[in-house]
């Protein structure tokens, strides 16, 4: 079957088997691998991406669901060489990764929920709340919460 | 010092390329032409397999080649060997029992491989592997320790071994034991259950097998070091020599020991390969992760402690069994003995000691080292003891630690066990952690959280460890024309940051660019010899291998530089990048002495490049150290716990990158309170797993753990050249006794006295119901 979306702006279309997933249609036809998968059942996170502005687990959905749809991936955020996003600066200045394989799922879900609590206060608590479905077995999460919040007031700034 | 150099929290070079979604991960990479594997696993923990169908899988839709067994055996597949196996008690060598990559006749465990199924798609080789006929032969299965060793359990590997009881291994001296116990006016005892733990690491395990018109194969693979896979291929499984093997690691997505080892599916892939003349690839789901990831810890022990009425330690005892799951991983039988029984001295001085530990095998995933490694066994044990002590005594627990801290003028201080530690201040760590924490300020805490129901507790564990001893490593340095520094090293980052550490030693060093500097690992082709990351090593020796070879290369600009200067080499100085003759103002900038060495006369011992390669090679194992304190609520209503407040002063040696380093104890500690808390891999007595996805099996998330208040003491290790004594492990070995400790001390107010691991809502909420009474 053909599906035809949006990804990080540009429209594109491929012919896929319909059992195909979404996160398969970024990984392995558009050569997008910076969304990973960890789990194949929606708890780890590591392939969270936009969807029409909401973050939602790539894993777990079907590509042919995506049809229409606006999707953006970590690749949509900034580019390899080039300057950093706010949030993703804020993971480097506050070590919030080490192994790097689940970051861009993290980023994703930091950008949404920052996204979410706009012009609500960020606290330690809310932003460990909000993260609990992307994990990250290096970190021990202390730095991923330094940078959430330092990456929210950069954004905000 | 400029603005790299050691103690610098240098920001990492590597996070660009994962911050962007560029990191290049094993399963990232597709090859032109790849087919893939899917591997077809046991259903049953212990069976006999009577037949195999695969006719109809092999003429399914896309599918090239189905491997069994059988087929295995008949290409002359050798074992997957063990690297080591500790001496018996009774003196007789133990060979490891035969470990095929596809189960030949018996399956022993639930996900062991049977059949490997290659196809044009993974859809159509998963697909195919359902038309696939098994006639299995249940066999008796022993899920637990206590089972395989009860009399009448069906022996895994009989004939080989008669029983399931591999070897039975023993340190220390039994007798002045016996004696020191014989004069103690107190003696404690406890019973452990250290958990079952699944590694986890985020990225599944991934192989891509490939082979060129030579029959060269060429793996791609995460793994902590290549060189000891290629070893481990070339002398057991493949029998060709190492050069017909290279491994290529790109980026890994965590490892924490796990990815050390030799596994089933990369041998399938180098064998399909090889056979098929094609490049086949596999990637876990995360199923297949929790079934066939080697799984960590796993010990039952009994330990005692004798102590005089005042709280002086006289000795200890420890009798443990050590799970080693269906087949010996490479280093299995050695993580529950060598590595870790010789650690159950602690922090204190024991004037005797006496351990000994039966190593047995059972229907489960085989085990091997997981973050800590043996150590974190030992400490858990020693710590939860020592609590134990200290109740039963009446002494608060941190001041008998404090009587039976080894003291700082002590060291080297040989133990009852035999480990000769290097150096610490074990008191003042200590107290700098307890003072951070308010820890004389508890009862007012616990007051406060008693008014809104809640149970404070406060736990402490004072945790000593053994690294970065063994093997050495030997880097290659060398600069090109440009001065370009390029660093080729056989320790593999997992996460730990080694692109920039080393860089930052090196830049330091040299007052150059980090951008300057390029680390290679991750091939074999590529980095001559390495003995791979694990053991904390990889700063204390891979980062004291850089610094004496760039001080080696030092050396050999001297020597280029006095022949340019026209001076003697021992009036040359380097210092801010440049070469001086001592007390004047004539130099050569260090550029200039590269360019010279590739274009100018060279003097004896100059090389192009200044390239060196010399071995480090560390005098002895570092014994990294610390304190955790810990302050939880539970709520008796519930059983949950609630983390107030997290301390840690740590004893680390010399920290070349703090900001990397801190990062290595947070993500320690919450693996280490993860199985305090929350983790355990468990097996129902027909043998299958009943956590076998993230479902099941709880990890630690954002909002179950705390952030961390973490400081440190330098005090160097002599037993390697920058002091360092490691980082790596030493946050999971202090954390799950610390957190262990609260929770007891907060349930210890309505009368509960023990409690195993992990410590969910429903063990705590029946541990209070049971100890008031009133069971549920």
């Amino acid at each position: 079957m053909q599906v035809t979306l949006k990804i990080n702006g540009n429209e594109r279309s491929a012919e896929i088997e319909p059992r195909t997933l979404l996160v398969e249609l970024l990984r392995d036809t558009f050569g997008l691998t910076g969304t990973h998968v960890g789990c194949d059942t929606s708890q780890c996170g590591a392939c969270s991406v936009h969807l029409d502005g909401k973050v939602i687990k790539a894993c777990t959905m079907l590509a042919a669901q995506a049809e229409g749809c606006s999707v953006t991936t970590i690749e949509g955020i900034a580019p390899a060489n080039g300057p950093l996003h706010p949030m993703q600066a804020a993971f480097r200045e506050h070590h919030g990764l080490q192994c790097g394989f689940c970051t861009p799922g993290m980023v994703m879900s930091a950008l949404a929920l920052v996204e979410r609590h706009k012009g609500k206060p960020l606290d330690e608590a809310t932003i460990r709340h909000e993260l609990e479905g992307n994990l990250c077995r290096c970190t021990g999460y202390h730095g991923i919460v330094a940078a959430i919040a330092a990456g929210a007031r950069a954004m905000e700034g | 010092m400029g603005k790299f150099g050691v103690g610098q929290p240098v920001r990492r070079v590597e996070d660009q390329r994962f911050l962007t979604g560029t990191g290049r991960f094993t399963d990232d990479i597709n090859v032109d032409g790849q087919l893939h594997l899917y591997v077809l696993r046991s259903p049953y923990a212990h069976a006999e397999i009577r037949k195999i169908d695969s006719a109809a899988a092999a003429a399914a839709s896309g599918v090239v080649a189905v491997f069994t067994g059988a087929d295995f055996e008949t290409l002359g597949v050798g074992p997957i060997p063990v690297a080591a196996i500790p001496p018996a008690n009774d003196g007789v060598k133990r060979t490891a029992p035969f470990r095929p990559a596809i189960a030949t006749g018996r399956v022993r465990y639930v996900g062991e491989p049977v059949v490997g199924v290659v196809a044009d798609t993974l859809a159509n080789a998963r697909d195919a592997s359902e038309l696939i006929e098994i006639d299995y032969a249940e066999l008796p299965v022993a899920a637990t320790m206590p089972d395989a060793l009860a009399s009448g359990a069906t022996a895994l590997h009989a004939p080989q071994y008669p029983s399931n009881l591999l070897l039975h291994w023993a340190i220390g001296d039994d007798a002045a034991t016996k004696e020191a116990f014989a004069k103690a006016d107190k003696i404690v005892a406890i019973d452990i259950v250290n958990t079952r733990i699944s590694p986890t690491a985020i990225e599944p395990r991934a192989v891509i097998g490939e082979v060129d018109a030579n029959g060269r194969i060429t793996l791609t693979l995460p793994t902590q070091g290549g060189h000891g896979q290629r070893r481990w291929l070339a002398s057991s499984v493949l029998k060709v020599p190492e050069s017909q093997i290279r491994i290529v690691t790109p980026d890994v997505g965590g490892a924490f020991g796990m990815k050390n080892f030799l596994f089933n599916e990369t041998v399938i892939c180098a064998v399909a390969a090889r056979e098929l003349k094609k490049p086949v690839k596999w990637t876990a789901d995360r199923s297949e992760s929790f079934l066939n990831d080697v799984h960590g810890r796993d010990q039952l022990s009994h330990a005692e402690m004798a102590l005089t009425k005042d709280g002086k330690f006289l000795g200890i005892r420890v009798s443990s069994l050590g799970n080693v799951g269906a087949y010996l991983s490479q280093f299995g039988a050695f993580i529950p003995t060598a590595a870790g029984g010789a650690m159950h001295c602690g922090a204190y001085v024991f004037p005797a000691a006496a351990v000994d530990v039966k190593v047995v095998m059972t229907n489960t995933t085989p085990l091997d080292a997981y973050r800590g490694a043996g150590r974190p066994e030992a400490a858990y044990l020693v710590e939860r003891l020592v609590e134990k002590a200290a109740r039963e005594l009446g002494i608060p627990s941190v001041e008998l630690r404090r009587r039976n801290f080894i003291k700082p003028e002590q060291f080297p201080f040989k133990t009852a066990l035999g480990q000769t530690y290097d150096s610490g201040r074990y008191e003042e760590v200590m107290d700098a952690a307890l003072t951070r924490a308010d820890y004389a300020g508890i009862a007012a805490r616990r007051a406060e959280a008693k008014t809104r129901g809640k149970l404070r507790g406060i736990g402490v564990s004072y945790y000593v460890e053994a690294c970065a001893g063994g093997s050495g490593e030997q880097p290659v340095l060398s600069f090109d024309r440009n001065g370009k520094l390029t660093i080729r090293i056989g320790t593999q980052n997992n996460g730990q940051g080694h692109e920039t550490v080393y860089a930052q030693l090196a830049a330091g060093l040299f007052d150059m660019e980090l951008e300057d500097i390029t680390i290679i690992q991750g091939d074999t082709d590529e980095v001559p010899t390495g003995n791979g990351t694990g053991g904390s090593r990889s700063i204390p020796v891979g980062g004291s291998a850089v610094q004496l070879n760039v001080a080696k290369m030092i050396d050999q600009g001297k020597s280029l530089a006095a022949e340019m200067m026209e001076a003697a080499t021992v009036d040359v100085e380097f210092a801010d990048g440049k070469f001086r003759i001592a007390g004047t103002d004539r130099a050569v900038g260090l550029k200039d002495v590269i360019a010279a060495s590739f274009d100018g006369k060279r003097p004896d011992g100059v090389t192009e490049g200044l390239r060196v390669s010399e071995n480090f090679n560390p005098s002895g194992a570092t014994f990294p150290n610390g304190c955790h304190v810990c302050e939880v609520d539970v709520d008796p209503e519930t059983g949950t716990v609630a983390f107030v407040r997290y301390t840690i002063q740590d004893d680390l040696g010399i920290a070349v990158n703090p900001m990397t380093m801190a990062g290595q104890i947070y993500g320690g500690a919450v693996q280490g309170l993860g199985q305090a808390l929350y983790e355990e891999a468990i097996y129902d007595s027909t043998g299958q797993l009943l956590t076998g996805s993230f479902m099941d099996y709880c990890m630690p998330r954002a909002d179950n753990t705390p952030s961390f208040d973490f400081a440190y003491t330098e005090v160097p290790t002599p037993r390697n050249a920058l002091g360092a004594k490691g980082a790596g492990e030493a946050g999971t070995i202090g954390a799950t006794p610390a957190v262990a400790n609260a929770v007891l001390d907060a349930l210890a107010a309505v009368g509960v006295t023990h409690l195993d691991m992990p410590m969910t809502p429903l063990r705590i909420w029946q541990a209070i119901q049971s100890a008031q009474g009133k069971a549920a």
